[in-house]
């Protein structure tokens, strides 16, 4: 698999050792996206189809191309995504049928296949390179950055990129103590959501006594439609393992644990493959790069309760008991696993620290805001044209994320609010679109900075509805053991179900801000502390669209379906039929070529009726 | 010694005590449901918050059971925010057991007469974890456990058949707030047939000689 690119790529690193971004491959290089997204759209067939075709052109060995599936490019709107290097020609939408066309066209000729390209809506100009799609380039990839280029099953890759030599230079040149500076005076806080610094955190626990001591990689990614950890790992599992042998060498930890859902199988294939990669080539183990550090790393399968996300209930399971969170203190820096003194980051954390300490302190403190350091990965999912998985400097715009990253919203619809920080986040209204995306002002606006998951609604969605959806979440996950948020969490989705089928009363509105404010007040964990918050910030947002709900019987949105009554529009109705033929209860009465009419005691609101109407004669109120 | 203040008054106590530990000691009253002083504190049924303040952190409520006593804070465990937050806790533990008479006064007492939200079951378990932890912590069995989560967590047997550790000592039954639990439930009549029914326990007369210990083994005195 080793191109004469990739040693030229090593050229350009030994020329400029500072620089840690690979230069591009020289040989023809056809990357195909191996991220779940692309997979699902059949990128496994487009890269089989590759290979088929050059080896049907009995050209193997013969000329320089290499296939290889990476990690997620990101771009999961436009899945299969292929990338012919060196040009950096980007192909959307890949099918078999199209390679023999590609391999043709763009790799032995000079041409380019137009009609998969990506074509930018709004200018409706096709674009040629990857880096040049505004998707990519308004973006700061420092996490991701290889993501599109190595193959995650190759360690030779990662190497070759420059991977594993942050740690040669920790255990060469570096003291524990060194290490915990420099990634203090960075500026990472934790990924994970609560943004404590993370060289506090790993000083703290340094610093006891105890001789046992152990790191924990939370990868125990959960929240709907979030895969920023699952993308890093199925990606560049080595970058991890690379940040957590760092890190256990600053604690002092002599082993590790990497606790993933077992719903991420390729994840942790992945991470097992690097595992034994890096076994094999000495950078974990015993006598890591003959430093005289021993480390292991064991996978612990988490069976997906979205509460062993929580550090201590994370432990728990790890332990064998029930995933329930217990009080602290005792913080996991003081007794963790065991009774240990334990270290948990996130995938983000654990990935970011390898860069930091290869580009040094400074270069990492220079992005991002004062409070803020590093990038951020969001997963820009729901209404948004690009859905994808992005990385952006902090301290960026929610404007520029959803609308120059992100494209805006879908079918000319204007933007509504956007839920930051998963079903534990708040929304952020139209109004606040041009706030800074840091820790503290998300905060401020009653949400939270989060693992990353990022979900747009469009004008169309009932935010009611919406706080209903993300608190039926957390109320399904509560784990039931502290009685604000196993009882609390289902008052207030009672409550909430009960204004989206019409039956709201007077009062409801002060109740469910009685009840949020006092279930972050009291429970157990950040679970309960901030499952109230999409309530409480819709609250805050879209009280009217509360009050229309309650006291006008009213959804704005339409989208609740005790609100909202269909109906016909004499003047446009034709009689054809279709919809009556279809309505699965029944409801549409009529004859051809007469006004059809509907039962609203029967329409069970489906929508199927207004749907296939050709007329546009069915009207929702 | 660490030094913090109650209640406006100044207690020295030594490393370790939890603030409830420290009220209880001084005859400082706070409501609690799932603390019992022979078992771990658990910190679930979120009644014995109290108010802290001055530890460089804004002023915010913990769990009094499990929170150990730290240098120079103020401990508030009557203040308005706590009351408010109490009062709602005590309305939701109601919520599953309005009909359950421990629960009831418990509520009563904290000025709660009829939760605004009800569960479908007027006198389901409150999880307080009692009979769990004892079977775990004293009785050194773990015939019982919690099983499911959220608003389906129960207290169970494994696989909700007669657990086979069980030995029917009776002490997750007598541990019970709510009286759901039934020994044979836990320990299958097999056992309970041939030990429990036939077993009269003693009781200590110097703590309460007028105790009766009814027929389903629950002492009548809670």
């Amino acid at each position: 698999m080793v191109e004469s690119g990739i040693s030229s790529t090593l050229e350009a690193i030994a020329e400029h050792p500072k620089e840690f971004v690979p230069t591009i491959i020289t040989a023809a290089c056809v990357t195909i996206c191996g991220g779940t997204g692309c997979r699902v759209y059949g990128s496994e067939d487009v890269c089989q189809a590759f290979r088929r075709e050059l080896s049907r052109l009995n050209l193997d060995g013969k000329v320089d191309i290499s296939v290889k599936t990476t990690g997620c490019h990101g771009f999961c709107e436009q899945g299969p995504l292929v990338v012919i290097r060196p040009q950096e020609i980007m192909y959307a939408h890949v099918r078999p049928k199209d390679v023999s066309e590609i391999i043709t066209k763009t790799i032995f000729g000079d041409e380019v296949v137009e009609r998969l390209l990506y074509t930018d809506p709004h200018t409706g100009k096709a674009i040629l390179k990857e880096t040049e799609v505004p998707f990519y380039k308004h973006q700061k990839r420092v996490i991701l950055d290889l993501n599109g280029l190595i193959d995650p099953f190759d360690i030779d890759e990662y190497i070759e990129a420059g991977g594993y030599n942050a740690l040669e230079i920790v255990l060469n040149e570096r003291s524990p103590e060194e290490v915990i500076d420099e990634i203090k005076h960075s500026g990472l806080r934790g990924r994970g959501g609560a943004g404590f610094p993370t060289g506090i955190k790993w000083e703290l626990c340094r610093r006891q006594p105890d001789h046992v001591k152990y790191i924990i990689c939370n990868a125990d990614e959960g929240d709907p439609g979030a895969y920023m950890d699952r993308s890093i790992m199925e990606g560049n599992p080595h970058r991890v393992l690379e940040g957590m042998i760092i890190g256990a060498y600053a604690i002092g930890a002599r082993q590790g644990y990497v606790y993933i859902r077992n719903e991420y199988p390729l994840a942790v294939s992945h991470l097992r493959q690097a595992m034994d990669q890096a076994r094999d080539r000495g950078f974990l183990g015993k006598n890591i790069l003959n430093s005289g550090f021993d480390l292991n790393i064991s996978i612990k399968l988490g069976s997906g309760a979205f509460v062993c996300g929580e550090e201590t209930a994370l432990m728990a399971s790890i332990e064998g008991r029930i995933g329930e969170p217990r009080p602290r203190p005792p913080y996991p820096s003081e007794s963790g696993l065991w009774g240990h003194p334990t270290n948990i980051n996130n995938v983000k954390s654990w990935a970011s620290i390898p860069i930091i300490i290869k580009r040094g302190a400074d270069w990492f403190a220079k992005i991002g805001t004062e409070h803020s350091k590093g990038t951020m990965i969001f997963s820009l999912v729901g209404n948004i044209c690009n859905t994808g998985l992005v990385e952006v400097p902090l301290g960026i715009s929610m404007r520029e994320l959803i609308f120059d990253i992100g494209g805006g919203i879908p079918n000319g619809k204007r933007f509504k609010a956007a839920q930051v920080g998963g079903p534990s986040g708040g929304c952020i209204p139209a109004e606040c679109l041009d706030v800074k995306i840091d820790y503290d002002s998300l905060t401020s606006l009653g949400a939270i900075m989060g693992s990353g998951g990022l979900v747009v609604a469009d004008e169309d969605t009932c935010m009611v509805d919406f706080a209903r959806y993300f608190m039926d979440f957390t109320q399904e996950e509560s784990c039931g053991k502290c009685v604000p948020c196993r009882v609390g969490t289902k008052a207030m989705l009672a409550t909430l179900e009960r204004i989206c089928a019409g039956q709201g009363r007077a009062g409801d509105i002060e109740y469910l801000e009685e009840l949020g404010q006092e279930i972050k007040k009291s429970s157990l964990c950040g679970l309960g502390q901030t499952a109230p918050n999409p309530v409480l910030s819709t609250l805050r947002y879209f009280r009217d669209e509360y009050e229309a709900h309650i006291y006008a019987d009213t959804c704005p949105a339409k989208v609740c379906k005790g609100l909202i009554t269909y109906s016909v529009i004499p003047q446009k109705c034709t009689g054809c039929m279709v919809c009556l033929r279809n309505c699965p209860v029944s409801a549409i009465s009529g004859a051809k070529k007469e006004i059809h009419f509907i039962d609203a005691d029967k329409c069970n609101r489906c929508g199927t009726c207004m749907s296939l109407c050709k007329f546009d004669a069915i009207v929702v109120n | 010694m660490i030094r913090l203040t109650i209640n406006g008054t100044d207690f020295a106590v030594a490393e370790g005590r939890t603030i409830l530990e420290v009220c209880r000691e001084n005859g400082i009253d706070v409501p609690t449901l799932c603390y019992h002083p022979a078992l771990k504190p658990y910190g679930a049924c979120r009644l014995c918050v109290v108010e802290i303040l001055g530890d460089q952190r804004p002023s915010r409520l913990v769990a009094s059971c499990t929170y150990p006593c730290q240098e120079g804070i103020r401990v508030k465990t009557h203040s308005r925010v706590v009351i408010k937050n109490r009062r709602l806790t005590a309305e939701l533990l109601l919520a599953g057991a309005y009909e359950t008479p421990d629960i009831v006064a418990l509520a009563t007492e904290l000025g709660v007469k009829e939760p605004r939200y009800k569960l479908p079951k007027a006198d389901s378990c409150v999880l307080c974890g009692l009979c769990v932890r004892a079977c775990h912590e004293i009785v050194g069995i773990s015939a019982i456990s919690m099983t499911n989560r959220g608003i389906s967590k129960q207290v169970s047997t494994p696989y909700s058949g007669a657990s086979a550790s069980c030995i029917a000592c009776g002490t997750c039954v007598l541990l019970c707030p709510t009286g759901r639990l039934s020994l044979s439930d836990v320990s299958g009549p097999h056992l309970t047939k041939h030990s429990f029914t036939h077993y009269r326990p003693f009781y200590c007369q110097l703590c309460d000689d007028t105790a009766q210990i009814p027929s389903n083994g629950r002492s009548g005195t809670g």
